[in-house]
């Protein structure tokens, strides 16, 4: 038996453009800070759980959800679920955590949340998902591990 | 002015260190995390070195580490949902119990000052009391399920068979034994912080408590008894838990570990901004609302968040502290 997504009939949005090299980009005696579009392009190519779509495609993750400080070595990334009972809204939120948490350097300090209003239980989510050792317990689980590497593969 | 000064960074786990615990005497000390393994150090001339590492107690990352009183036991709380006792009755460290129960993953374990009884707490909501039955016998004596979201940390009363416990309902329960019917209640839930409750820790005396939570607060709550001279309303013989300081402001991010120095009184905080913080009492605080100084701040303590903070029990000023980032370190707190 197969589950029924959540949302059978979600919105499918263009792919927007891949990130344009400049020269200074090459140049190596210019320092290349770590961006909201970078950030955006380490994420937009997640699968979505339920559709063979990815997040960028449903448009659950936009760039301009997307907030560095450099400063400070903080990401903040801002999901929107497709619909606001979305099931799949902490496994989500999971995948964009690992994939931060496998790809950024250590300092950083990375914080997940659903875009304000977007979701039923927000609140939950997000305390879940900021939870480090829940997350840490959650990584430990090898089938769940292997549903978000299908994820962020 | 006071300072933080390292006296030793110590390298030894892969990943996470989750915890550190002194033993009782001050001069050997625990640690554990995400490598599941635990590590004894204590010190060679004037270095600390890893003494014994304990493998294969655990098959998950190992949360807590805690001495008995006595110093001769140590207990390990896992996420494999078991907890562990190791002894050295045999000339060196083993595993000689385990004490099941948890559905998942256990975060705490806590010796009562007497030595013979045990709590435990977890994923599962629960809080478990184990009494030393005798060798390597521990019977479980309660099942407490008083909160409604996992348990974070537990820990008793300096001097009495009292237990405290936090939890991510953003709670702090307290329980003690009824002597009549010997069950086991919750006495007191103190409600106050905005977060999950990390971590907690008695004074010296047992009459206060400090909390701290991913709401980036430290609250300070005193005991007032049903005789008390304040006129704090108390329901019956149990005592009344009262919030009596709060300080906000200080923290940029999640507090996961908070010490109480029982010689100095000094309050040590670990945070999620990779800094450690020491509080002091000011000298002309208000016993029924005490107002709490800063007055050290290490910046970049560890290169990632700072897990746990432990004063050495035998009073020297020394701190240890582990990160995140996979390292341990020892501090001296120099006050000038």
């Amino acid at each position: 038996m197969t589950k029924i997504a959540d949302n059978v009939n979600p919105n499918v949005y263009e792919k927007g453009s891949e990130r344009e090299v400049t020269s200074s980009e090459r140049d190596e005696d210019v320092v290349d800070e770590i961006d909201s579009r970078e950030i955006f392009d380490l994420l937009r190519n997640i699968n979505d759980p339920e559709h063979p779509l990815t997040l960028e495609e449903l448009r659950v993750i936009e760039e301009r959800n997307i907030y560095v400080d450099n400063k400070d070595n903080s990401v903040r990334v801002y999901f929107t679920p497709t619909i606001p009972h979305c099931s799949m809204a902490t496994l989500i939120g999971l995948s964009i955590r690992v994939l931060l948490l496998r790809a950024l350097p250590s300092r950083y300090k990375v914080t997940v949340e659903v875009s304000e209003g977007t979701h039923v239980s927000e609140h939950a989510v997000n305390k879940q998902l900021a939870d480090k050792e829940r997350v840490a317990a959650a990584l430990e689980n090898k089938n769940l591990v292997q549903i978000i590497n299908q994820c962020v593969a | 002015m006071a300072k933080l000064e390292l006296q030793q960074n110590l390298i030894g786990h892969k990943g996470i260190v989750w915890n550190v615990s002194w033993h009782p005497l001050g001069n050997m000390f625990s640690s554990c995390g995400e490598d599941k393994i635990i590590k004894l150090w204590s010190k060679e001339g004037d270095k600390w070195v890893t003494k014994t590492v304990l493998v294969d107690g655990h098959q998950r990352t190992i949360r807590e580490v805690a001495w008995s009183p006595c110093g001769n036991f140590l207990a390990s709380a896992s996420f494999d949902g078991t907890t562990a006792i190791w002894d050295k009755k045999s000339g060196q460290f083993e595993c000689n119990a385990t004490l099941e129960g948890h559905e998942n993953e256990v975060k705490s374990v806590s010796w009562s000052p007497s030595g013979n009884l045990l709590a435990t707490c977890g994923r599962d909501k629960s809080v478990w009391v184990w009494e030393v039955a005798g060798d390597d016998e521990y019977v479980c004596e309660a099942v407490l399920n008083s909160h409604n979201q996992d348990v974070k940390k537990v820990v008793w009363h300096p001097t009495s068979d009292i237990l405290a416990s936090s939890s991510y309902d953003n709670t702090v329960k307290v329980y003690k034994e009824d002597q009549l019917d010997s069950d086991w209640t919750c006495i007191a839930t103190l409600h106050s912080h905005d977060s999950t409750v990390w971590s907690l820790a008695f004074d010296k005396t047992g009459k206060r408590l400090a909390t701290c939570s991913d709401d980036k607060t430290v609250k300070i709550w005193q005991s007032y008894g049903p005789d008390n001279q304040e006129g704090v309303i108390v329901d019956g013989e149990d005592a009344t838990w009262k919030c009596v300081c709060t300080l906000s402001g200080y923290h940029t991010r999640c507090i996961y570990d908070i010490s109480w120095c029982h010689t100095t009184g000094l309050l040590a905080t670990a945070c999620g901004d990779d800094i450690l913080r020491i509080f002091k009492e000011a000298d002309d605080s208000d016993p029924n609302a005490p107002s709490f100084d800063l007055i050290c701040t290490k910046l970049n303590a560890h290169s990632q968040d700072v897990n746990c903070v432990q004063w050495n029990p035998s009073g020297n000023g020394e701190l240890l502290s582990c990160s995140d980032d996979g390292e341990i370190r020892i501090w001296k707190f120099i006050m000038e």
